[in-house]
């Protein structure tokens, strides 16, 4: 017999007992989007362990090793039934000898448990860890392998949960309710079996006495799967308030509404801590259930059994050995309430990294199929392609275009026009709907990524920096580059001035996405790590539309100096990038409505173009 | 996040220990009556797991033995000890309730109490605190970090509750027979001790996975967010490794704390078996000398049993005060941190809506005490008149419209509204005078009406509207609104009410997504919407497109507008809105005057705004040069 609620330390007694540092020691981590999809549990786990298969590592010696030091718990009962009718109750007086030989007994079966328990927790916990961070890493690495537009349809957040508590939640059940789950059945399973050997009778009255808890151990698990589910909702909301309060903290102050912003933060906060509130209650109350049926079965195992020793079925030895052994059996009762639960969670926890790591990249790399770019100069040929977002209406129709090499082209046109979906179409950020985009002849999706990647670059407008120094963030575009190369690029494009006044100059820390630098900076910075990837064909989506002018200017000088020789399509609203390109592009409503240099454009009367420029003339003369 | 890390050396484990019992000490001072509530139900709790044990002993005693030795039940006696276990049940259910419910709504209170603080705090800190501090960090600070700090609340009572019970276990004891007291004596400082040592153990470990899970979550977070960079690079390799190579950290410290778990749980399991089997041992002897009978050994080989796993809620409180004191640290930085910037009491005389006067004097500021970006800046914004501030990247323009919205405080200098000190004003002085419309558009993750009106006394849907329409953005709030009737059930997280004319359309994260040329619009109605009598423009329509933008200029050039205006712009046609222009460099006033003068007078200023036309006039050259070549 072994201390009764043991294992509740982690799960029965949850709430006192902060296990293990739960989701929301993930900082910011939102439990995962949306309810479970309807699909059995049991095929999540055949999924899981399919992509998992190291988990099946030993799996058969952890459980026989979780089976042995379960089985420890019985001895002790057994042994205080064959103290006290052998040994304590023994004709004659109480017989030392045999109590010690039944304790030294005893004590060997708990010593081998013990080191059972010991060795099934070393393995589990080590193979558990190992496949999980195997997981872990294999999921980070397919989000990023998803297409943007499937990345941009869950919320950041949640992909990072993906990688971070989802992944917990699947490590606390396998390494707790799963095989807690297991290890119940068999103590239910061994347990009744010591009872039943010493009395049939009083086994029937343990059930009896536990049947109205079973019955009513799955309407308890829906109630707290419930109230569990509205804690982890309300806990979303109020990460995404607190969220909102620190980000959007210059305008709370400017616009005086920290009152209003206060407001909306102590409702969310609130319904959080009712939430939490009532699904303690509700679990109290079924682990409380537990606590009536144990004291029921104690109570009746009394009656009975007394009735049965006067009977003389029973000794007072078995009858005692009963009053522990109903708290063995106890446990898994209470457990299953609260386990299968968490086992809900982890199931849906993994059913989402599944769900990301099953995912097909739309936008996939042709890998050993593929084929390079062949070298040299990059030609651009559009062949009628269509575009349109899920559930959008097309964003490109029939585009069909020609750039040679080596040309200068401007995209442009009004906004939402779909420059930048054409931006994202050339350099395979997403496939067309129909039609196909060709790269010196070669059609786009049979490119090796190693290849498009290394000869292809976009610089998107919002240039992400990653928070460490400028010279990390350029030589992001090659790793290979020193700080002399560094230093020569950026001389190149006419930025060496500006990173020498730079109180650290190379060495200055950007921030957090670059914060610790103006706008237009981080565009700079953006520009010089495209630049020094050295690619032959360069994909600038306004790139610089927080730049002055005069350094604008300078850098398109510079750029196309730079660039001579290789392929450039500009996509900007400053039309000044126009006038410099060798062709304009216009884009309008998904169509290409006029091409050609830009003197000719302007002089064609009534024209798109001709508006978009009259008003950049009216805005900058 | 990496500088929050918990580091918790042997070195000064005392301290944590000291300084953890101070962090349940104050919690037990801002929640007494709740955590007698919960303490009481413990100790009920407690006292009924003695007395179960004795009475479970009485039972086999004086119920159990007799009737089987004597071959007849004594109804009674049997009723009275089924009624006793039963009774002691009901009531045990009693103690839990009080002791679980009570700890959880301690718990719970204290999280909410010290979030809603926390959160007070960040909307009371000035902006230049918030720039110090990574969203990440502050983020945890009003989750994860309130959290860890009450984590060792859940198991206080349950565990003060079982001391006392310890007291009393050994206190019966020593009523029954004094020599198995010694078992229990040799027993109970065992389990506690190795408790300790458990936690010691472990706290260092869980604190180091701790970090590592910190780590990895901020890796994760800032690979996703810079995806697209990534991919257009080709670098998900390079990121998957360098994120792979912390997650292997994680995993080898997760293991190491399943290793120490893996010794200590079993150990702590078989421990009082042990003690039970002592006590057969030792009770066979005395019961043999007469000294105690067979009711008194199951008494106490049940008491041994019990008690096991509530000593162990004193291991829990223990091991979870490191990492509750560095939460508690990291959250009394948020409490503790200093340099408020309180508004003053003083209002202005708003003379009916008319324009207001900006004065920057001598205005020296730099960002967290380091070199100034801005030197003795002086410039004025006349009551009614626009004046255009000009200057390179990076010149400091951004400063000083956060200056002029009170954002952050000058270092030097004062910044006047109407001739009073911007430090004097009172919040809803200052917030109904000035509107600052920033470079990069914040949106709320609210509706349109909300986005915009913030919820500002006076701002109704009329106003709403008139604001939507003076920033051009009325136009695709309508879509919006009719997107969202069109798709009806299908898209119905886009709207809450059906979005019948677009304003209760929820845009931000998880509403409709809004391009940046939308977001800057909708930005500038929430600005407009205040009716301001001084509004400032940071490059507030970079983002929108030219004909738009001319829209927009000309709008705010009509006579909708009551307000002086303070904008940041390159193009021509928004410096010819302004009645004068300050042109910076490097952080001081170069120049101020009339486009046409600086244009005359300041090189700077000229290579600046004239750059197209330059690079035009100089295309035009080079064509003309090529074509006299070429046919050379």
């Amino acid at each position: 017999m072994r201390a009764p609620q043991r294992e509740l330390g982690c799960w029965g007694e949850r709430e006192e007992r902060a296990c293990e540092p739960r989701s929301a020691s993930w900082g910011a981590a939102v439990s995962g989007t949306g309810e479970a999809r309807p699909e059995s549990t049991w095929r999540t786990l055949r999924r899981g362990l399919a992509l998992s298969p190291e988990l099946r590592t030993g799996l058969a010696g952890t459980l026989g090793l979780a089976v042995v030091s379960m089985a420890g718990r019985v001895a002790v009962p057994v042994a205080i039934q064959q103290a006290v009718d052998r040994g304590l109750r023994a004709p004659g007086g109480p017989d030392l000898d045999t109590v010690v030989t039944i304790v030294l007994a005893t004590c060997g079966v708990l010593a081998v448990t013990t080191v059972c328990g010991y060795l099934m927790m070393r393995r589990l916990f080590t193979v558990s860890e190992t496949a999980l961070a195997g997981v872990r890493t294999r999921t980070f690495r397919h989000v990023h392998d998803l297409s943007m537009l499937h990345q941009q349809e869950e919320r950041r957040g949640a992909l990072v949960s993906r990688v971070t508590s989802d992944v917990d939640a699947i490590t606390q059940f396998l390494q707790w309710g799963g095989v807690i789950l297991l290890v119940s059945i068999g103590q239910l399973t061994v347990t009744t079996v010591v009872m039943a050997a010493y009395s049939w009778q009083l086994t029937l009255v343990v059930y009896a006495a536990f049947l109205p808890l079973a019955l009513a151990v799955r309407a308890f698990q829906r109630r707290l799967a419930a109230a569990y589910g509205a804690v982890r909702k309300l806990v979303g909301a109020m990460l995404a308030a607190i969220g909102e309060s620190v980000v959007g903290a210059g305008v709370i102050r400017a616009y005086g509404v920290a009152h209003r912003t206060a407001a909306r933060l102590d409702e969310a906060i609130d319904a959080y801590r009712s939430a939490q509130t009532r699904a303690m209650r509700a679990a109290v109350t079924s682990f409380s259930a537990g606590e009536l049926a144990a004291g029921l079965a104690m109570a009746s195992v009394v009656v009975v059994g007394v009735l049965l020793g006067v009977d003389g079925q029973l000794t007072v030895g078995q009858v005692t050995a009963f009053l522990f052994l109903v708290t063995l059996f106890i446990q898994p009762v209470q457990i299953a309430t609260e386990v299968l639960n968490e086992a809900q969670n982890a199931i849906a926890g993994w059913r989402r990294v599944l769900d990301i790591l099953e995912v097909d990249p739309d936008v996939a790399d042709p890998g050993a199929n593929g084929v390079d770019l062949p070298p040299g100069p990059v030609d651009v040929r559009f062949e009628h392609v269509w575009f349109a977002y899920p559930a959008g209406p097309p964003v490109l129709r029939d585009v069909d275009l020609d750039i040679p090499a080596k040309t200068r082209v401007a995209v442009v046109g009004e906004t939402g026009g779909g420059k930048t979906t054409f931006a994202k179409l050339l350099s395979r950020l997403m496939d067309p709907g129909e039609g196909r985009v060709l790269l010196s002849g070669v059609p786009l999706d049979q490119v090796r990524f190693a290849s498009l990647r290394r000869r292809v670059v976009l610089v998107p407008q919002d240039g992400f920096l990653f928070d460490t120094t400028i010279a990390e963030n350029i030589r992001f575009g090659r790793p290979s580059l020193d700080d002399d190369g560094l230093m020569l690029a950026l001389a190149e494009l006419g930025l060496a001035e500006w990173v020498e006044a730079l109180p650290r100059g190379l060495a200055t820390p950007v921030g957090e996405r670059g914060e610790a630098l103006s706008v237009g900076e981080r565009q700079l910075v953006a520009l010089a790590r495209a630049y020094v990837a050295d690619p032959d064909l360069l994909v600038l989506d306004e790139a610089t539309s927080a730049v002055d002018p005069a350094t604008e200017v300078r850098l398109a000088r510079t750029l196309d100096a730079v660039t001579r020789g290789r392929t450039t399509v500009a996509i900007a609203h400053r039309l000044a990038t126009a006038q410099a390109a060798d062709e304009v592009v216009v884009v309008d409503e998904g169509r290409i409505v006029q091409r050609g240099p830009h003197e000719q454009l302007v002089r064609e009367p009534d024209s798109v173009y001709g508006r978009l420029y009259a008003a950049w003339l009216e805005q900058t003369r | 996040m990496a500088d929050d890390g918990v580091e918790v050396g042997p070195t000064h484990r005392r301290g944590v220990l000291g300084r953890g019992l101070g962090v349940l000490w104050r919690a037990v001072r801002d929640e007494p009556r709740i955590f007698t509530v919960a303490v009481a139900g413990s100790c009920l709790f407690g006292m009924l797991t003695i007395g179960t044990a004795y009475v479970v002993g009485a039972v086999t005693g004086r119920v159990v033995i007799p009737s089987v030795e004597r071959g007849q039940a004594a109804p009674a006696a049997l009723a009275a000890g089924a009624a006793a276990l039963l009774a002691l049940s009901v009531l045990r259910v009693g103690g839990i309730f009080a002791r679980r419910l009570g700890a959880g709504i301690m718990q719970y209170r204290l999280q909410a109490r010290y979030r809603r603080r926390v959160t007070r705090k960040y909307l009371d800190l000035p902006v230049a605190w918030h720039q110090r501090n990574s969203t990440g960090t502050l983020l945890s600070n009003a989750n994860a970090d309130v959290e860890a700090a009450w984590y060792p609340i859940a198991p206080l009572p349950f565990a003060v509750g079982t001391l006392v019970m310890l007291v009393a276990a050994v206190g019966s004891l020593f009523a029954v027979d004094w020599v198995l007291a010694l078992v229990g004596c040799a027993i109970f400082p065992a389990l506690f001790s190795l408790n300790v040592a458990y936690s010691r153990r472990m706290a260092p470990r869980q604190a180091r996975a701790q970090q590592l899970r910190a780590e990895v979550s901020a890796i994760a977070h800032e690979s996703f967010d810079g995806a697209l960079v990534v991919k257009t690079m080709g670098r998900e390799a390079a990121e998957t490794a360098r994120f792979g190579e912390r997650a292997g950290q994680l995993r080898d410290a997760l293991i190491q704390v399943g290793r120490v778990r893996g010794a200590f749980d079993p150990v702590l399991e078989t421990l009082p078996s042990l003690g039970t089997l002592a006590v057969l041992v030792v009770g066979a002897v005395r019961l043999r000398q007469g000294a105690i009978d067979i009711a008194d050994v199951v008494s106490v080989a049940f008491l041994f049993t019990v008690l096991a796993f509530p000593v162990r809620a004193i291991g829990w409180v223990l091991s979870e005060l490191p990492r509750s004191v560095a939460g508690w640290d990291r959250v009394e930085r948020v409490l503790t941190a200093t340099g408020e910037m309180p508004y003053g009491t003083s209002t202005l005389d708003d003379h009916g809506g008319a324009p207001a006067a900006l004065r920057m004097d001598g205005v020296t500021f730099g960002y967290d005490g380091g070199d100034p970006v801005l030197h003795g800046v002086t410039f004025e914004v006349p009551a009614g008149r626009t004046v255009a501030l000009v200057g390179p990247t990076g010149s400091g323009k951004s400063t000083i419209a956060s200056l002029a919205a009170r954002l952050v405080d000058p270092v030097a200098g004062t910044v006047r509204l109407d001739g009073q000190d911007v430090r004097e004003l009172s919040a809803p002085a200052l917030a109904g005078t000035v509107a600052l419309v920033p470079q990069i558009a914040f949106v709320f993750d609210d509706t349109v009406r909300g986005n915009v009106a913030l919820g500002r006394a006076g701002v109704d849907d009329d106003a709403v509207w008139q604001a939507l329409r003076l920033a051009q953005a009325d136009g695709f709030t309508s879509r919006l609104g009719s997107m969202a009737r069109d798709c009806g059930a299908r898209c119905a997280h886009s709207s809450r009410q059906g979005g019948a004319d677009g304003l209760d359309t929820v845009v931000g994260e998880r509403g409709t997504s809004l391009s940046g040329g939308q977001r800057q619009r909708l930005a500038l109605a929430r600005a407009l919407a205040g009716q301001p009598r001084l509004l400032v423009l940071d490059d507030a329509t970079s983002a929108v497109d030219p004909r738009v933008e001319a829209a927009i200029l000309a709008a705010l050039r009509g006579s909708q507008t009551r307000a002086s205006i303070l904008v940041i712009a390159y193009r021509r046609a928004t410096i010819a809105l302004a009645d004068e222009v300050v042109y910076l460099e490097h952080g001081r006033v170069v120049a101020r005057g009339g486009h046409q003068a600086l244009l005359a007078t300041v090189p700077g200023y000229a290579n600046l705004v004239t750059a197209y036309e330059k690079a035009e006039a100089e295309r035009e050259r080079e064509k003309a040069y090529d074509e006299v070549e070429v046919p050379g």
